[in-house]
């Protein structure tokens, strides 16, 4: 046993596996410790915020302020506003305005508006330009200069006797505040989805909760599959030919169909994330059950059998001790395999609606489904389903690595 | 008759067909076999010739399509497994292949308590169980205190089918079956696992069905022989006659066959025929 | 005295497992065999007979490895070769093997006729279909094989006759030498009656030069081959005609092997076999001394001390013990 867990572990695939796996469960149980939020509150007034950090405009005006004099803020300022086609147009009107064009780079800001300053002349006339385009020109130059301004901000409350506006405070353009005097920051990692919840929160949650589902469709599946196939291949006769009889029937419809008609005949509002994981359970146990039918097949005629039962063991005497521990690694296999195709399973299930309803709690497959009708991937808001996507991989990839992990080490035939 | 020489074991009409219908294989056909007290006997046959279909049968590990086993002179009825355990008390086998023989989870120790279990002898103490182990192990030329606490696979083929031999000497069987006992070990392992089947005989005073290919190794074992050939009884009778003076064509076919190293090894008479 | 076929001077190959340990499984082994001549090797399994089998082929592959050494089949020395070289000059033209369970070789897909095509063409690229059906087609005749075998799919062959096809195959090239390792025990009497007439004809025809026959049946052994070399751990231990080895062997392990050998015979009933205690030494350290020393029941304090020479002693006799042919025999007789 001892000696099992070592080469176990000396598997480089089931090392890569199990540490992936393991990020990932320790991220599920210590992630909510830290964020104490409810997964599924609407934090965000609006759809899909993008990641980052989001400093409180109220608190920052509150602040301590402090006086940096950088060079290139007032650059960075006007870089953040000016955007791809307005940097074109100052472009354009430049070279027609005689400027040799090698001299022009539009990712270079301050040389950029350096050039524009010295050149830029509303009352120059360009042959070839239109009226409504000189215009234009003008107004993004009096939108230009309003950036470049050097004046402060200034705040000003309402006189609660006269209703006139009185100067409160004037914010400077080289004032800062330390972030960590800002009272409220919050760090939206993976921004919000299409409630306005944080999405990273979201997905620890929903991890978890898919997790859990498809551990319980594994072990349901796999019980029913062990039970079902130690009984066939033991008991053979009558007993084997009507479970094959059932096996082969869950064999020809298709499980997922299946799964999709069960879900479907629940309704929504049956349908609890327990409730799923058992139906996927009960709808994958075949193939278990009839590898491991084959697998007590071989093993009943072994020579070991038939000692115990000149040692007149019982029939569970014998399926316990010498059926058991020689098809133990293979069922611990195939359970790692019905866990990560439980997850696969519920998120397809959600994707197309008939996952868990969605009052609850998230799922992965849920995740991917508000993602989907709210049209994040059309909209190009890729934090909204990314992230899940990435998190589906993970999980089932780490499975599988941690599978063939295990069969290099129980199958001779593979070792290296 | 002798008391002891009365069969102790007999199987009458024994069939057993596998399969149904077009794919239906007659495994055993309408064998009669009869086993005395105290005897060895060898079922001596190719690999398809039945014999160990109709040693699983004698030792009740499958049923018989037809015939009948008589036990002790009463007829045997294994339809329940309380019956079949009361049966097996009395008959024990030896296989094959001493490596898919042992539970290779199990230690040793756990293998041969169980056989001091199935005496009636659970309850003794501890250390009166530990005698018996190590009494056992003796028997077989192994030590008990170098194996207690081992799995199976840490010995040697011969070792492990010596310890087959220390499980039937705790079980003191009435009749052992033994399946080609000696069929996958070394050929100087195999004098000592015949010489303690020989002692098992003499001083335990069992009954012995030897299952076996060999022809020399069933002549040089036992005291009559069976020959099989496509699930039927070819030739029976005392080892003498059958293999010095064979009358069945197979039998003379068999023995021609085998190599000898004091008699000549005519290889003039193989007939190249067969496909 | 013939051509010499198959010289083999201190040839030593080892097997490295996978925890990086050394197994000297073949250790310094000297051999010769004439033209026209056949030599069994006869030993318990773990002795290292199949392994020298292996290695006589001159062609490694992990986790066996060649040491030390040298082969030379007929004038050819194939040791220190290009392993490519080996494989296309050597393998299947000068020297042929049969492992013992060849019969599993055919490709169940394959109808017999193309099996045979695939070794040759590994071989000849050049040769026709309808050249190699009409060297088969002879050579099976010669061999008693009939010709609708070579239309048939291995399923529909009887295992005798699987392997017997197998063995017509790897000698199809007419190999200088042959090494048939265990090629019967798998077998029937009957249908290993007929591989053995096989394998004389094979060699009788000339289709074979020399032959080495691996098998720890004895009976057979002392049919099949003339000389007989007696393994044991790694080792030789004792060589001689097959007459000798094994009505008047000398070293203790042979005797000990002889004394357990069993034929249907009359007067063997009953007569005590010899049994040979304990188990063979673990080759990963073998014992510095003899290694036989721990079973031999006539061992001396220096067995276990010095290592003993594999002593020659005329007529292609020798064995590797401390005692002499007359102590031995002696010893023998008062049992």
């Amino acid at each position: 046993m001892k000696h099992t867990l070592q080469q176990i572990f000396r598997s480089g695939k089931f090392v890569t596996g199990f540490s992936i796996f393991t990020a990932l469960l320790l991220i599920v149980i210590f992630y909510p410790l830290i964020v104490r939020d409810d997964p599924l509150a609407n934090i965000g007034q609006g759809t899909f915020f993008p990641p980052g950090v989001y400093v409180n405009v109220y608190d920052s005006i509150n602040a301590p302020p402090y006086i940096l004099n950088l060079s290139d803020a007032a650059a960075k300022r006007v870089a953040s506003k000016l955007g791809n086609q307005e940097r074109k147009d100052l472009k354009e009107w430049l070279v027609a305005a005689g400027i040799p064009e090698d001299e022009i780079d539009i990712t270079d800001t301050a040389k950029l508006l350096d050039l524009w300053e010295k050149n830029y002349d509303p009352t120059k006339n360009i042959p070839g330009m239109t009226l409504a385009r000189q215009r234009y020109f003008q107004r993004l130059n009096a939108s230009l200069q309003g950036i470049l301004s050097v004046e402060g901000i200034t705040i000003a409350n309402p006189n609660p006797q006269t209703g006139a506006l009185e100067a409160v405070k004037t914010v400077q353009q080289a004032d800062y505040v330390n972030i960590s005097q800002v009272p409220n920051v919050r760090v939206l990692a993976l921004g919000t989805d299409n409630f306005g919840r944080d999405v990273l929160t979201e997905l620890v949650k929903a991890t978890g909760v898919s997790l859990q589902i498809g551990i319980v469709a594994g072990i349901i599946a796999t019980l029913i599959g062990l039970i079902l196939g130690l009984l066939g291949g033991y008991v053979g006769g009558t007993v084997d030919d009507i479970i094959m009889f059932i096996t082969n029937l869950f064999i020809v419809i298709p499980s997922f169909v299946l799964l999709i008609l069960i879900s479907f005949s629940i309704g929504q509002e049956k349908r609890g994330a327990f409730t799923i994981a058992v139906v996927i359970g009960f709808t994958s146990w075949v193939w278990t059950a009839r590898a491991v039918r084959s697998q007590v097949i071989s093993l009943r005629v072994r020579d070991h059998v038939n000692l115990s039962k000149l040692s007149g063991h019982s029939i569970p005497h014998i399926i316990i001790n010498d059926i058991l521990p020689y098809i133990a690694s293979y069922v611990v296999m195939a359970l790692i395999l019905q866990i990560s195709s439980g997850i696969l399973a519920e998120a397809g299930l959600s994707i197309l609606g008939l996952g868990p309803r969605t009052t609850e709690v998230p799922t992965l497959g849920l995740m991917m489904n508000w993602a989907m009708i709210y049209q994040a991937q059309i909209l190009g808001k890729w934090w909204a389903y990314l992230p899940v996507l990435v998190t589906i991989a993970l999980i089932t990839f780490s499975m599988n690595l941690m599978n063939t992990g295990l069969d290099q080490v129980f199958n001779p035939a593979l070792r290296e | 008759m002798v008391e002891e020489n009365q069969a102790i074991l007999k199987g009458v009409g024994l069939t057993k067909v596998f399969g149904l219908g077009h794919r239906k294989t007659i495994a055993v056909d309408h064998v009669d076999v009869e086993f005395r007290e105290g005897e060895v006997s060898s079922i001596v046959g190719e690999s398809g010739s039945g014999k160990t279909t109709l040693a699983k049968m004698l030792l009740g590990l499958i049923n018989p399509t037809e015939g009948e086993i008589y036990f002790q002179g009463k007829r045997l009825d294994l339809r329940t497994y309380k019956k079949k355990k009361e049966y097996w008390t009395n008959i024990q086998a030896i296989f094959q292949d001493p490596y898919s023989s042992y539970n290779i989870f199990n230690k040793i120790d756990t293998l041969l308590l169980d056989c001091i279990r199935m005496r009636g002898g659970h309850r003794l103490p501890h250390a009166r169980k530990v005698e018996m182990m190590t009494e056992a192990c003796s028997f077989v030329n192994l030590k008990y205190e170098e194996l207690t606490n081992k799995y199976p696979f840490e010995l040697s083929g011969g070792q492990m089918q010596r310890l087959m031999i220390a499980r039937i000497f705790l079980l003191k069987p009435k009749i052992l079956v033994a399946d080609e006992p000696t069929s996958m070990i070394d050929a100087c392992s195999r004098a000592t696992i015949l010489d303690m089947l020989m002692k098992l005989r003499d001083e335990v005073g069992m009954t012995i069905i030897f299952i076996t290919h060999d022809i020399g190794l069933a002549y040089y074992v036992s005291d009559s022989v069976y020959i099989m050939a496509h699930g039927k009884i070819v030739e029976s009778g005392s080892a003498d006659d059958v293999i010095l003076h064979p009358k069945a064509e197979y039998t003379r076919r068999l023995i021609n066959d085998v190599p000898k190293i004091h008699e000549a090894w005519d290889l003039s008479t193989v007939d190249y025929s067969e496909i | 005295m013939g051509k010499i076929m198959l010289e083999v001077n201190e040839l030593t190959t080892k097997y490295i497992t996978r925890f990086g340990e050394n197994v000297y499984a073949v250790d310094h082994v000297s051999l010769k065999v004439e033209e026209g001549k056949s030599l069994g090797i006869a030993g318990e399994s773990g002795c290292g007979k199949s392994t020298l089998a292996l290695s006589l082929m001159g062609y490694y592959f992990a986790p066996l490895h060649y040491t030390s050494g040298e082969i030379i089949i007929d004038g050819q020395k194939i040791t220190g070769m290009d392993p490519d070289d080996i494989r296309r000059k050597i393998l299947g033209k000068e020297i042929a093997y049969i492992p013992q369970a060849a019969m599993n070789a055919l490709n169940p897909t394959l109808k017999i006729i193309h099996f045979i095509e695939d070794v040759i063409h590994a071989h000849d690229p050049k040769a026709t279909k309808k050249e190699i059906y009409e060297l088969a087609r002879e050579r099976f005749a010669i061999l008693g094989l009939p010709e609708e075998v070579l239309q048939k799919y291995p399923v529909e062959l009887s295992g005798g006759m699987k392997q017997r096809t197998v063995i017509a195959t790897s000698v199809i090239l007419s190999p200088k030498v042959l090494i048939a390792d265990e090629p019967s025990s798998a077998l029937d009497v009957t249908s290993q009656k007929m591989v053995i007439k096989m394998l004389k004809d094979l060699m009788e025809k000339g289709f074979v030069k020399a032959m080495i026959f691996i098998t720890h049946e004895l009976p057979l052994l002392y049919n099949v081959t003339d000389d007989i070399m007696v393994m044991y751990a790694g080792q030789i231990v004792e060589k001689g005609t097959a007459r000798e080895v094994v009505f008047d062997p000398l070293h203790p392990y042979s005797k000990g092997l002889m004394g357990a050998i069993i034929v249907p015979e009359s007067g063997v009933r009953n007569v005590k076999l010899t049994a040979i205690p304990g188990t063979p030494p673990n080759l990963k350290n073998p014992p510095s001394g003899c290694r036989f020393a721990d079973r031999c029941k006539y061992v001396q304090p220096e067995c276990k001390v010095r290592s003993i020479d594999f002593r020659d002693v005329g007529n292609g006799r020798a064995y590797r013990c401390i005692f002499s042919e007359e102590q031995l025999r002696k010893a023998y007789q008062n049992g």
